[in-house]
């Protein structure tokens, strides 16, 4: 059984039609990408998929279970982690204590144990903090453990999003442009990045505008336009498909 | 954050050990007094809008409802203060609990207004209930013994007070720099970033409004007993004004802050008595001036000036 299955999803804000009908299912362990031209819905449903909207009609399954309309806390308890395409930094922490949030639901979270400092809470947040840095290092943000979160380059911030997000020891991991406003040397390493990632076991499901690492990291990848899955396969297959070359380049007359 | 936030405890501890001992007089003893419960009651403020990032302009209803109910309960029914104080805790959460749950279900920054209206009706209700408050004129408070032991001058007064102070600013700084409170920080960062590593935000505004509204009951009583009387001035609108100011001129999302700020505006008043029928005016400009200038407040800009954490 697929990790992921989606059938017949579809959401409508007012009279547009954002996702109209999208079906697909995706394996554990493989990177799966969603590609389109702008405003295909990319987006959209990884907002539907993690729980920031709420479908009109469809369904959504991980595992078997029924997740859409659940909400992202609720999904995250399941595994799923996630994230922005606009960066979603918490800039009132440091580099590190965002990392370590992404661990929120491993931790003992109870606030009277908090308030009065029990040693169990403090040594399992020294740990933490390592773990966290650890991760930074994996990421390639080793120079920035002790940094603020509102001191790093933009390209920085969108790999501290990532080490957040594998904080969670997620499942399944949505990246939303990983690569989008990086430089070439910083969108190469980012594709390593991911390769690790999927490496480390965990299934990556991915939005990205960068053609050759989508084709470079993908195993299956699903073509959007205008709210409605065009095709899905192989990256030859998808390369070949006229459907596709025609909604990137538009067809002749 | 690092160990060295625990060094400005230690400072507090030296400088609240000291105090009493320079102080000149009972006048200032008194005024030491009022600014360390406004630090406590500031402190908890700025757990909710520094931290957190959700704002109250009813505080001073729950300061009301916990001095009513160490005021009316041990006069008309004859409990104990320390009952009374904690049936006032109670009634308090319960009541933020009520409001909070809803109005933290709808996106945007509603709790404002709902609170402002909180704050209005408790302090209308505690105006209107003559024949147990006493009405606009207030009524006196009972003294609060402790294990037979009765809190009677100012020097007892101060050494209950400071330890409270002490206490307050050592969890806060410990449930800041915890897995609870990364999340109240994280949520005020960026909600749905906070939502999608697994906060329960809504369940988390609560806990933390409730905390907060609970912690000013608790300081009210202390208040009450301390002042021996109660007025509805007390819990009314001016007086939750007067408790943002403090959390903003000491610093938003600063424990020491927090401190700098209840000290200052429980301090200016007396020292602008001088400018007589003026000093509305005065206060008002250097509000205007300190919002101006240290827009972040006191303590932020300052440490941010000498490079320091915080």
């Amino acid at each position: 059984m697929s990790l992921l299955e989606v059938k017949d999803l579809s959401i409508h804000f007012g009279g547009v039609k954002a996702v109209q009908n999208v079906s697909f299912s995706i394996d554990a362990g493989i990177v799966y990408s969603v590609i389109g031209p702008n405003g295909a819905g990319k987006t959209t449903l990884f907002n539907l998929i993690t729980g920031v909207y709420k479908p009109t009609t469809g369904e959504i399954r991980l595992d078997g279970e029924a997740i859409h309309g659940k909400s992202p806390n609720e999904l995250a308890v399941r595994g799923v982690a996630r994230t922005f395409q606009n960066l979603q930094i918490c800039m009132n922490m440091s580099a590190v204590e965002n990392v370590m949030v992404g661990a929120h639901l491993r931790l003992d979270r109870n606030l009277f144990k908090a308030a009065l400092r029990f040693p169990s809470l403090k040594k399992r947040d020294a740990e933490l903090r390592e773990e966290a840095a650890e991760l930074m290092r994996f990421v390639g943000l080793g120079q920035y453990v002790e940094a603020r979160a509102d001191a790093m380059s933009y390209g920085a911030l969108k790999r501290l999003e990532i080490a957040r997000a594998l904080a969670m020891k997620p499942r399944l991991i949505f990246l939303d442009e990983p690569a989008a406003g990086l430089n070439p040397r910083e969108t190469i390493e980012v594709d390593h990045l991911v390769r690790k990632i999927a490496d480390a076991g965990v299934t990556v499901v991915l939005v990205e505008h960068d053609m050759k690492m989508v084709m470079n990291l993908s195993d299956r990848i699903l073509v959007l336009d205008y709210g409605k899955k065009l095709t899905e396969g192989t990256g030859e297959e998808v390369r070949k498909n006229p459907d596709v070359i025609a909604a990137y380049l538009g067809t002749h007359a | 954050m690092k160990k060295s936030v625990y060094n400005g405890l230690y400072l507090v501890i030296a400088i609240l050990l000291v105090l009493p001992f320079v102080l000149p007089n009972s006048f200032y003893l008194d005024l030491a007094v009022r600014m360390a419960i406004n630090a406590c009651i500031v402190l908890g403020l700025n757990l909710l809008i520094g931290f957190a990032g959700q704002i109250s302009l009813g505080h001073a209803g729950f300061l009301g409802i916990g001095a009513y109910a160490s005021a009316v309960l041990p006069t008309h029914f004859g409990w104990h203060p320390l009952l009374a104080m904690g049936a006032g805790a109670v009634v308090t959460g319960v009541l933020a609990a009520l409001v909070a749950r809803p109005i933290f279900k709808l996106k945007g920054n509603y709790l404002a207004m709902a609170t402002l209206g909180l704050g209005i009706i408790i302090s209308i209700a505690l105006r209107n209930e003559a024949q147990w408050t006493g009405g606009p004129d207030g009524m006196p408070v009972p003294a609060m013994g402790l294990f037979g032991f009765e809190l009677s001058n100012d020097k007892q007064w101060y050494w209950v007070v400071a330890a409270l102070l002490v206490v307050s600013v050592w969890s806060s700084l410990n449930l800041i720099d915890s897995p609870f409170g990364r999340a109240l920080r994280a949520l005020h960062g960026s909600e749905v970033a906070s939502q999608v590593v697994g906060v329960d935000v809504v369940r988390y505004k609560v806990a933390i409004f409730v905390l907060s509204a609970v912690f000013a009951s608790i300081m009210g009583s202390v208040t009450a007993h301390y002042v021996g009387f109660v007025s509805p001035n007390f819990a009314d609108f001016f007086h939750s004004i007067e408790l943002v100011t403090m959390v903003v001129i000491g610093g938003m999302a600063s424990v020491y802050g927090s401190l700098l700020g209840a000290v200052l505006l429980t301090a200016l008043p007396q020292a602008l008595a001088t400018f007589e029928g003026w000093e509305t005016v005065v206060f008002g400009a250097i509000l205007m001036l300190s919002m101006i200038f240290l827009p972040k407040g006191l303590v932020p800009t300052l440490a941010a000036k000498f490079g320091k954490g915080e």
